[in-house]
């Protein structure tokens, strides 16, 4: 059972606290946008073996989503950060690439690139 | 015959006598028994059958890992199945009862199959009863259900008497196992500071250490074992609990303790399991290890045993399982046995070793005694019997030929030791294979990762491969002091205490004895007791093609049911390595799945059972509608009167009497579920124009708006009437389910995608408690209130208009009155404070009598909107639903360039002009159509099934009406009006009803604008 | 005009420590910015007591601040003055981006106390409750069993005193999931 700390109270918060949210960093799609945007929106999810970039809320807590950086496949959290951004802070992203390098995750990675 | 020692018995206390039963007959034993070694003292050698076979067992084991002695204790509702005779405590008055045979433990009619051994081998049910097929489920399975299987399950009308509870704990340091490794460990890293908190399976410290001898510092481990006990209990950083076991090892450091606080006391009170959930930064894993048996024909006869499991009946609880015992070994350890046995005045006849070599100094020993022992022998077979009779001895190195047959009553047996690295592996720690010792053991480069990136369990003891004493305690030593470091203390190098143990030479893996026995000896030859696993059958398999381990513990079952194969693992992965050609560490092990031992489902449940197994919400007048003849309906976990029966009244007979007296009179609904969310802030109106599909943001102050909300996907999600509080402040009514969800939703979009956004959102659902007045007399009675409190809010047709609210004061509450229908009549919605919400009804009640007043459930409720064509959320939507299927376009906003939803809703799958529509259904006969009923169409499917064209979503009798009504989704509905669809119910019958308007009532809607 | 009532109506259960039903008590929801020296004032004067840091509740006679969330306090005032109290925060704070709204009667309120409290809480809540990690003034949301609550430890007093917060409807079965917490027999001996 997991573990993540609230990066807005702080707690380090057990799984039954929380509640997933899915991938982080969407970008959302209105009216305007064609088929294929919309529908990437909608549907089109990460499914990596690795890094992977996720929205969680502290909802059994101070009622907060944020965003966690973790490994599926070790478990291990790289970090938790504000869920007011639309990319990783460069500090998660340099731990992330201090422990694993050359990830990269849709648009983001270690830079090296 | 097995029997109680004239001195020995370390853990009893022979003044203290208990009485039990086993099987009918009464028993003594002596506080501090087992129930097995109880059992073993009252001669009762075989205590069950096998699984297959119906073979007599006897205990193999005197610890957790025992496979056989599984036994039904205690009665009615305390009745429990499976539970091992070796981790029951002895407590006056319990009742044993053995399993798997009928119709005696000593007569079994399914021991027939014994003879049959040839004909079931692995795979034989997979095979036998494949055809034909419709047999599997109406035959065979019926007969193999009742001739297999464990324990009875308890009686499903009776509830368990005992109570559960969970408890969270925090520790840096978490020890599992309190043997002396455990012990040691927890020393060492609560020196440094850590806080430590050790778990014990057993109502005893320090595991085998005292049985098997040797020193600790000088000391005999029982004095080293109390003195350390006595330092961690005056250590405030330390917790040791007892009859605790360490069942799981999970992600980040989560670890389940199974604490046993009545199984040896039942019914003193208080909970009788408790699940400790406990996160841990460390985990040391000093978890011991288990002795292998030996493959050799006949080694589940009862008296066949493990030679140290056999030592602990000695030294522990003073029995003796023979009078005449074989030790047969390929280690020295078992030599301890027979020392043992010897000093307790057992004749030991022979110790057949499989190695030529032999052993070292214990073997010197045992020698001195004048034990004849035997090198590069082994046991041909056991003669099979209800106990040990007679043992064949032969060459190790050979097919089992030139044996030569002694008799004896009991064999202690020895393949070697595996660690337990069950705990270790839980959670994805690695094994590597030691050849010296023929072992898997924790592999430390590999251990599980914790959340931050970095190992956190550490086996220690035997449980990592130290098998020696002094071992033992210098790599505790070293583990407790790693996992304080680990978990931010600075490590105190404290030195490892001395231990002293007779040198032992190497052990020889032996995975059949002898060597190359023959198919028939292999066939009596078990790996895995608990499920009838032979050497033979895992030879079957391997040459059937079950090349993976986990196939192949599958198809034989090796490994599976309440043991996990702790006793068979290593042996039966070796016979298969063997089959293959392949090397074990290739083959590699089944996975090591929690718990470590069976655990309660009462623990798991812990408090959640009874009235308290799910909350239940309760509105403010709960208990009135309780008294007054609620039928309750679950919605959610809300309670919500169905409808209120009385005395001699059917449950149809309620609704219709409350349908036509708020339609002819006056109903009140406690709609107190409703969701309220208050929304406020300079952005609040751009914000709700998105999370609706209609206009928000123009309401004026003081007016109402029905509203609808949809998901990204477009479909309808929840609605609601939302009220203009102010300036800045909205107040949305959200469905019942849908207070919490939309709040959240709310929130996700605010926190997540507009946080620029200056809105801010409470849930103030509970805040009040909201009643409906309906009906004609709806207005008189409020007015009839104020007047009685000389005074209040103006709630004429003026002053509050159809879809306005005011604020004010009703009868003496502060209320919020708001001029909303849900039912076609006039109607108010009142709000006032929840702690008054009881008194606030009682004066409507008071005050209606004179205008028959009477209150009325949600299936009013959900009459009375489908008399006028209200959807309702899930009913007419079910999450593929969006709201133009239901007519609903009007509540679209045209003008909004964007809200959660519009973008989906322009797919093309969303336009589609053949999309099921709303429509009002009318049975041609005024029978109510069954609900979720399907409207055939032409022609048949690819599947061969009839094409449908809609479905029922809501279905009622309307006693309005005095017919039925109901509301579909129906392709191109609304364009065929009065068409006759035919709907077949799931009772055999065809309803036709005709496609009609969905507004049964009122159409004009002039009577709730009154 | 009426005498308002709570969901569990003075229930009280004694055990490994007591529990009972602490009342009718004034709570406001405050949101806003926590930083906000207009907000800071009104709080001072809705409730004397100070706007409190992450995870704390300050306390005063009559009054108190809980700290929520962020950018939300859970202000403590007599049940009586909370409408009251609730228009003169929304005044103080008018101008200001900020919500006040009563929740008085949407919250079941319990005190449990004595040598067992912690343990109680212990049994029911993910949350480390040694006196290390747990002191008076500490104040946690979290999941009581299954629904969600806050608690705090009060300061003073010669034992373990918790105040916890949950939803009215639910009050019911906090109560009955802490008297069965509560069970004599069942002290973990651990706090």
């Amino acid at each position: 059972m997991l573990i993540l700390e609230c990066p807005y109270c702080g707690v380090k918060a057990e799984e039954t606290e929380l509640a997933a949210g899915g991938e982080a960093h969407l970008k959302r799609f209105g009216p305007g946008s064609d088929e294929d945007q919309f529908h990437d929106y909608l549907f089109m999810r990460e499914n990596p073996k690795g890094v992977h970039f996720e929205r969680w809320r502290h909802a059994n807590g101070c009622g907060k989503w944020f965003h966690a950086a973790r490994c599926t496949t070790t478990l291990e959290v790289f970090g938790t950060y504000s869920a007011q951004t639309y990319e990783p802070p460069q500090e998660i992203k340099d731990k992330i690439t201090a422990k694993r390098p050359g990830w990269s995750w849709r648009e983001f990675s270690d830079g090296a690139k | 015959m097995s029997m109680r020692l004239a001195k020995q018995g370390r853990l009893i206390d022979r003044s203290k006598q208990i009485e039990f039963t086993f099987n009918g007959k009464r028993m003594q034993g002596y506080a501090g028994d087992s129930l097995a070694s109880a059992l073993l003292a009252n001669d009762q050698m075989m205590m069950g059958r096998s699984f297959k076979y119906h073979r007599p067992r006897g205990v193999v084991a005197s610890g957790s890992e025992e496979p056989n002695a599984l036994m039904q204790l205690g009665t009615g509702d305390r009745y429990e199945p499976n539970q091992r005779a070796t981790t029951t405590e002895l407590f006056s008055g319990l009742t044993a009862q053995s399993q798997n045979h009928w119709p005696s433990l000593e007569f079994d009619v399914l021991a027939i199959n014994n003879k049959l051994t040839r004909f079931l081998t692995a795979g034989f049910y997979y095979k036998m009863f494949i055809h034909p097929r419709p047999f599997w489920k109406h035959v065979y399975e019926p007969i193999i259900r009742k001739s297999a299987g464990l324990g009875q399950a308890p009686d499903a009308e009776l509830k368990d008497a005992d109570s559960y509870e969970h408890f969270y704990f925090f520790a840096d340091v978490v020890v599992i196992g309190g043997g002396v490794a455990g012990l040691q460990a927890a020393k060492a890293a609560a020196l440094s500071g850590a806080k430590v908190l050790v778990l014990e399976q057993n109502n005893h410290w320090g595991g085998r250490a005292p049985v098997d001898g040797g020193s600790i510092d000088g000391e005999t481990p029982d004095a080293w074992v109390e003195k350390t006990l006595a330092e961690l209990r005056g250590m405030q950083n330390v917790t040791l609990r007892d009859r605790c076991m360490g069942a799981g090892v999970y992600d980040h450091g989560y670890v389940l303790g199974y604490e046993r606080l009545t199984d040896h006391a039942p019914g003193q009170g208080g909970p009788r399991h408790r699940l400790w959930r406990i996160r841990a930064a460390q985990i040391v894993t000093a978890t011991g290890a288990i002795e292998r048996p030996l493959s050799f024909a006949g080694n589940d006869v009862p008296g066949v045993m493990l030679a140290a499991s056999m030592r602990d009946y000695v030294v522990n609880w003073g029995v003796t399982p023979g009078q005449r015992v074989v030790v047969a070994t390929n280690n020295d350890d078992a030599y301890r046995t027979a020392l043992a046995l010897h000093e307790a005045g057992v004749d030991v006849v022979r110790v057949v070793d499989a190695r030529d070599t032999g052993g070292g100094a214990l073997m010197e020993q045992v020698r001195e005694k004048g034990i004849r022992v035997e090198l590069g022998r082994a046991i041909a077979k056991v003669k099979d019997g209800p106990r040990v009779s007679k043992v064949a001895i032969c060459a190790q190195n050979g097919e089992g030929g030139a044996q030569e047959e002694i008799e004896a009553d009991a064999v202690a047996m020895s393949g070697g030791w595996s660690p337990v690295v069950h705990l270790w592996s839980h959670c994805g720690g690695k094994l590597t294979w030691d050849k010296e010792q023929a072992f898997f053991r924790p592999d430390p480069a590999r251990p599980p990762l914790g959340d931050n990136g970095a190992g956190f369990v550490i086996a220690a003891g035997a449980a990592n491969g130290a098998l020696q004493l002094d071992a033992v305690l210098a790599d505790a030593t070293l583990a407790g002091a790693q996992a304080a470091e680990a978990s931010g203390y600075p490590a105190k190098s404290i030195p490892a205490p001395k231990g002293d143990s007779e040198r032992e030479t190497l052990m020889e893996p032996v995975w059949l004895m002898p060597a190359k026995a023959d198919i028939k000896l292999r066939m009596k030859s078990w790996l895995d007791y608990q499920n009838d696993v032979k050497v033979s059958d895992v030879q079957l398999a391997a040459r059937e093609g079950y090349e993976s381990v986990e196939h192949t513990k599958r198809y034989t079952t090796l490994g599976m049911a309440t043991d996990q194969g702790k006793l068979s693992n290593i042996n039966g992965l070796a016979i298969l390595a063997d089959s293959l050609g392949a090397e074990i560490p290739q083959v590699g092990t089944t996975t090591f799945r929690p718990p470590y031992h069976p655990i309660s489902m009462g623990a798991i449940g812990g408090e959640a059972r009874g009235e308290i197994f799910q909350p239940v919400r309760k509105t403010p007048i709960y208990d009135w509608n309780d008294a007054n003849g609620a039928d309750w309906e679950p919605v959610g976990q809300w309670r919500r009167p169905f409808a209120y029966t009385r005395s001699g009244e059917s449950r149809h007979d309620a609704v219709n009497r409350e349908v036509k007296n708020t339609r002819e009179n006056l109903g009140l609904l406690d709609a107190s579920t409703l969701g309220k969310l208050i929304v406020k802030g300079p952005d609040a109106g751009k914000f709700l124009d998105m999370m609706y599909t209609n206009m928000m943001s123009t309401l004026k102050i003081g007016k109402c708006r029905y509203g609808l909300m949809c998901s990204e996907n477009g479909f309808l999600m929840d609605d609601g009437v939302v009220a203009r509080i102010d300036e800045d402040t909205w107040l949305c009514h959200t469905t019942t389910g849908g207070a919490e969800s939309i709040h959240g939703w709310m929130e996700e979009w605010l926190q997540t995608e507009w946080w620029d956004w200056k809105v801010y959102v409470a849930n103030v659902t509970e805040q009040y408690a909201q009643v409906a007045v309906v009906g004609p007399n709806a207005r008189k009675v409020l007015e009839k209130l104020n007047a009685q409190a000389g005074g209040g809010l103006d709630l004429s047709k003026e002053a509050l208009p159809f879809m306005e609210w005011r604020e004010g004061q009703i009868g003496g509450f502060d209320a919020r009155a708001f001029r909303i229908s849900f039912s076609g009549e006039l109607s108010y919605e009142i709000a006032v404070a929840a702690s008054e919400g009881q008194a606030f009804w009682d004066a409507l009640m008071e005050a209606g009598a004179e205008f028959k007043v009477m209150p009325y459930g949600t299936e009013t409720l959900h009459i009375l909107r489908a008399e006028k064509g209200f959807i309702m959320i899930g009913d007419e939507t079910d999450g593929t639903v969006i709201p133009q299927d239901l007519g609903l376009n009007w509540a679209l906003s045209k003008k909004k360039e964007d809200y959660l939803g519009k973008r989906a809703q322009q797919r093309s799958h969303m336009v589609d002009p053949d999309r099921w529509q709303l429509v009002g259904l009318e049975t041609t006969d005024g029978s109510v159509l069954p609900d979720g009923a399907y409207a055939l169409g032409n022609g048949i499917n690819a599947n061969g099934q009839k094409n449908m064209i809609g479905r029922v979503t809501s279905t009622y009798h309307s006693a309005t009406l005095d017919r039925g009504i109901a509301m579909g989704l129906v392709k191109h509905g609304p364009k065929r009006m009065g068409e006759v669809l035919e709907f077949p119910g799931t009772d055999g019958k065809v309803y036709s009803a005709k496609i009609v308007d969905p507004v049964f009532y009122d159409k004009e809607g002039e009577k709730q604008n009154v | 005009m009426s005498s308002p009532v709570t969901a569990t109506n003075g229930a009280q259960f004694t055990g490994i420590a007591t529990v009972e039903d602490a009342g009718l008590q004034g709570m406001i929801t405050l949101r806003g910015d926590l930083s906000s020296k207009t907000l800071k004032a009104a709080v001072k004067a809705a409730t004397g007591a100070e706007v409190p840091e992450q995870r704390k509740i300050s306390v005063v006679e009559g009054g108190a601040a809980a700290w929520m969330s962020p950018d939300e306090l859970l202000l403590l005032v007599p049940y009586g003055d909370a409408v009251a109290k609730t228009a003169e925060l929304a005044q103080a704070l008018k101008g200001e981006h900020a919500l006040a709204a009563n929740v008085s009667d949407a919250r079941s309120y319990f005190r449990i106390s004595g040598a067992g409290a912690r343990e109680v809480l212990a049994k029911i809540s993910p949350v480390d409750l040694s006196s290390q990690a747990f002191a008076p003034g500490d104040f946690r949301r979290s999941r009581t069993a299954q629904v969600a609550a806050a608690f705090w430890l009060e300061d003073g007093g010669e034992e373990d005193s918790f105040r916890l917060v949950c939803f009215r409807s639910v009050g019911g079965y906090m109560f009955q999931l802490l008297a069965g917490a509560a069970h004599p027999q069942s002290a973990v001996g651990v706090y």
